[in-house]
């Protein structure tokens, strides 16, 4: 599992100027969530205005990072050089209410389950940036 | 009643390879001459257009390669294939508002000997950085590169929640491969398969996606030619009338990333598509005879069932296994085999067999065709008899 998990060919993000804080944090081991600073709404991809308040005040939050897995599926072709496979990837519905496209690990890739509840950690990528993945929340949630 | 209701005239295409051995300019332009030619017209008659936002052909090229006099109206039009019906809608909207009177819609790839769209997609190209997709920045470091990647967890969304496997999606493949056999102009002409055949074929995203549930990288050309009903009542083929074409861009929706509306097992896009085809219209989906359905994956096919009203949230499954969209079901899907079985001219081969089935012409023609539904998602029309 290690080896899948601290892969250094993994490429790295391609922000944008709207996205660049959730990367950067990302790559500081933390993750956060762009929120409406006015009327308090969390929203992602990451976008300039707020949609249910016309809002331009933005704040970045950190999250909790755990969430329960929405959607799940492994790609098996075409492989890409700079993944180690099987590769799960997962769409994870974060308890603030936005939803992340990532890689779920520490699991048997046939027992992912959508609903299965998953905490996040990061793993680096090339140019020395980390993204967020996730892994089972061992034994639910206390 | 409008006063220049807007028909398509005039359909034409190359043929449809892997290896068109020309440019996609001189598909480009053998298309729109085909077209042309079946419609009784002339290039100096055309005077509107629209392509792809993601096709590489230049209109100021189409111009001077076919010898156009003049164009009054160019759009390009989003979101890829499930954008298609879009050129239909522009071409449409600017014939019935009197800025044109001969207006082209064009598609033109080599999209299986140049630019590849089934392969990993891992930097920025012309084809891939947008036009309504997110998936550069939030999938490639994932390793999620391909449009089978993308659509396939949306898919599983949809499997898990009404208990679905990959098997169920087989009889989709098994018909369009059926229909593409007697297709003369399919990839696929007289190359039936099997359900055994789609269930040992290998897997592309597991547990989704089998390499028999996807559609086909095509290279070639086609063009589609519409004008006024009165002015093509002097043309040389009977006209198929445009009874709505639309546009569909619900909030919070990506084409093929689409992974952040809320429920997932929703086609958000096709269900805004329906809505206003019906609605603007007055047809239900007891009034449709032949459903050109996007598929270029086979779940596609439940989705635009289910959006476009032919059966309940979470049946379209088993609405396919009991035989409903057949050539002689309640619904058939894409005679000419669709983007599976006959080419995958990113939906406007879908639009051509559509008004081969309204003219009657078609090679595996349905009986008594009023009215076509042409759905892809983000975009969708319907076309009547005249």
């Amino acid at each position: 599992m290690a080896s899948e998990t601290t892969t250094l060919r993994r490429p790295q993000p391609l922000p944008g100027r709207d996205s660049a804080p959730f990367w950067e944090a990302a790559s500081r081991g933390e993750l956060f969530g762009q929120r409406c600073a006015a009327c308090g709404v969390f929203r992602h991809p990451p976008r300039p205005m707020c949609p249910h308040c016309q809002s331009l005040k933005t704040e970045w939050v950190r999250l909790s990072g755990r969430g329960k897995v929405a959607a799940n599926m492994r790609p098996i072709h075409p492989r890409i050089p700079m993944f180690d496979y099987p590769l799960v990837c997962v769409l994870v519905d974060l308890d603030e209410g936005i939803r992340l496209f990532s890689n779920l690990y520490e699991c048997a890739p046939e027992s992912v389950e959508n609903g299965m509840e998953v905490e996040v950690f990061f793993v680096p990528t090339a140019g020395d940036k980390q993204v967020p993945v996730f892994r089972p929340v061992r034994g639910g949630r206390s | 009643m409008k006063r220049n209701k807007a028909v398509i005239a005039g359909i034409g295409q190359t043929e449809f390879s892997k290896d068109s051995g020309r440019s996609e300019l001189q598909l480009a332009c053998e298309a729109i001459k085909h077209a042309l030619d079946d419609a009784g017209l002339r290039p100096s008659d055309v005077d509107g257009f629209s392509t792809f936002t993601i096709d590489n052909n230049e209109d100021v090229d189409i111009v001077r390669s076919m010898g156009i006099e003049t164009l009054r109206f160019s759009s390009r039009t989003p979101h890829g294939g499930g954008g298609s019906m879009a050129t239909i809608a522009h071409g449409m909207a600017a014939v019935e508002a009197g800025l044109c009177n001969t207006f082209v819609c064009l598609r033109a790839m080599n999209e299986r000997s140049e630019a590849r769209f089934g392969i990993a997609h891992m930097t920025p190209t012309a084809s891939n950085k947008g036009s309504g997709s997110g998936f550069l920045e939030w999938s490639m470091p994932f390793g999620a590169a391909t449009p089978a990647a993308w659509t396939g967890i949306q898919a599983q969304a949809y499997m898990a929640r009404y208990g679905l496997t990959n098997a169920d999606f087989a009889p989709i493949s098994v018909q369009l491969r059926k229909n593409a056999a007697t297709n003369p102009l399919a990839w696929y002409y007289e190359r039936p398969i099997t359900i055994e055949d789609h269930q040992s074929s290998r897997w592309i995203v597991e547990p989704v996606f089998r390499l028999l549930d996807c559609c086909q990288e095509t290279d070639g050309g086609v063009a589609i030619v519409i004008t006024t009903e009165e002015r093509a009542r002097d043309l040389r083929q009977k006209p198929a009338r445009i009874a709505h074409a639309t546009q569909s861009i619900p909030f919070d929706t990506e084409t093929v990333t689409n992974f952040y509306h809320k429920d997932l097992t929703v086609f958000d896009s096709g269900v805004q598509c329906a809505k206003e085809l019906y609605g603007r219209t007055g047809l239900s989906p007891r009034d449709i005879q032949v459903g050109m359905l996007y598929d270029h994956f086979t779940i596609a096919v439940f989705w635009h069932l289910e959006a476009m009203g032919f059966c309940k949230p979470g049946e379209a499954a088993a609405f396919v296994k009991d035989g409903n969209v057949a050539l002689d079901g309640t619904i058939a899907l894409s005679p000419n085999g669709g983007l599976i079985g006959e080419a995958y001219v990113h939906g406007m081969n879908l639009v051509t067999e559509a008004v081969r089935q309204i003219r009657g012409t078609a090679t595996n023609q349905v009986q008594n065709v009023e009215n076509v539904l042409l759905s892809a998602g983000m975009s969708g029309a319907i076309l009547s008899k005249c």
